[in-house]
């Protein structure tokens, strides 16, 4: 019998399809799971609504968990708060800077790099590579990096 | 918000979309290039966001109606392949739409209320986009001229009892404008692109 740890273990193991040290459920993207009566529902929420990584992801959740009814929610509940300190911590390892607390974030602008941690860092473009990320430039260490937006 | 206006909204998303997308490779600065594109998937994930709050096939609505169908401001449908009036579109576009978002956010339909919070996140990034080119350019008279000629369209994008906060925002005085409803001429060969592979099979294409 599927009971909802299991679901979430299974869910662990799918990477994102874009950032792949990163798993959806640190992601913070699977918003609920639901088992009763012996059906499985998931509901999950896209990080930005173009992102064309949306349907690689739900098809993953499908596959990952045979027979689950996957609902993708359009509603404002995720924000960049919601990946996991461990997620936070993963995204820094593998040179993206993690997104600042939304909070931290309207009241003041710095930016850290995470490789060296240097807060002398500027904007190069505010889009980047895929939606969710900015090109930021290093003036301490001399290295551009890839910051993950706030939203 | 009524459906009508829901659809006009994804369409001037759509559209606008398509229209920003035609920089991808050609912008003048590599920045540009990234920031167009990267805008443009923006605009056309909100659009397919709110198709399918109006219907199961959002790919139907956006591709399968008849040209005359369209409720896209003309705003966005025109074809305006030079750097300062499409920075004026922008910039002007984006004044409009923080402006009828904020108001949607305040929906009595959850469903429109919390999907228009989550696009006004992803927004807060195309404003200080076009905010900067509007710095930047503001005392260009080639940028003013390209904004004065857009103005009647901008107009055209908010209902009337929207208009007076973006008439005091981006002040200039309100004039006739431009209505939604009918479509430019500008809009049909960008409906035989945007449509092509719909048209020729419509069982659906496979990749």
């Amino acid at each position: 019998m599927v009971d909802e740890a299991h679901v979430w273990e299974a869910l662990e193991e799918i990477p994102d399809p874009e950032i792949p040290v990163l798993s959806l459920v640190e992601l913070g993207v699977i918003r609920s799971v639901d088992v009763s009566n012996g059906r499985v529902r998931i509901e999950f929420t896209p990080t930005f609504l173009g992102c064309p990584a949306l349907e690689f992801m739900k098809r993953a959740i499908e596959d990952k968990v045979p027979g689950a009814d996957v609902a993708v929610i359009t509603d404002d509940s995720w924000s960049t708060d919601k990946i996991t300190p461990a997620g936070r911590e993963k995204l820094r390892a593998a040179g993206f800077a993690p997104p600042a607390p939304r909070l931290v974030q309207l009241q003041s602008q710095v930016h850290k790099c995470p490789y060296c941690g240097s807060s002398e860092t500027r904007l190069e473009n505010i889009f980047g590579p895929t939606p969710c990320r900015s090109l930021r430039y290093c003036e301490s260490c001399r290295q551009p990096f890839e910051q993950f937006k706030t939203i | 918000m009524n459906e009508q206006a829901l659809l006009g909204l994804a369409d001037d998303e759509l559209v606008l979309g398509w229209r920003d997308s035609e920089w991808t490779g050609i912008a003048p600065m590599l920045e540009e290039d990234v920031a167009f594109s990267s805008i443009s998937q923006n605009e056309i994930g909100h659009a397919r966001a709110v198709y399918s709050l109006l219907s199961d096939d959002p790919d139907a609505l956006a591709f399968d109606r008849r040209l005359q169908d369209y409720r896209c401001a003309p705003l966005v449908e025109l074809h305006l392949l030079e750097w300062a009036h499409t920075i004026a579109r922008r910039w002007l576009y984006e004044v409009a739409d923080e402006i009828r978002i904020t108001a949607l956010k305040d929906d009595s339909d959850a469903a429109v209320a919390g999907l228009a919070a989550k696009i006004d996140r992803e927004e807060a990034y195309h404003r200080m986009h076009a905010e900067m080119w509007h710095d930047r350019l503001r005392d260009e008279p080639r940028f003013q001229a390209a904004v004065r000629e857009l103005w009647p369209y901008t107009l055209g994008v908010l209902p009337a009892e929207l208009r007076g906060e973006l008439v005091s925002r981006v002040g200039l005085g309100e004039v006739d404008a431009v209505e939604r409803g009918t479509n430019t001429e500008e809009l049909g060969p960008l409906w035989e692109e945007m449509t092509v592979v719909r048209r020729s099979a419509p069982a659906g294409a496979q990749w």
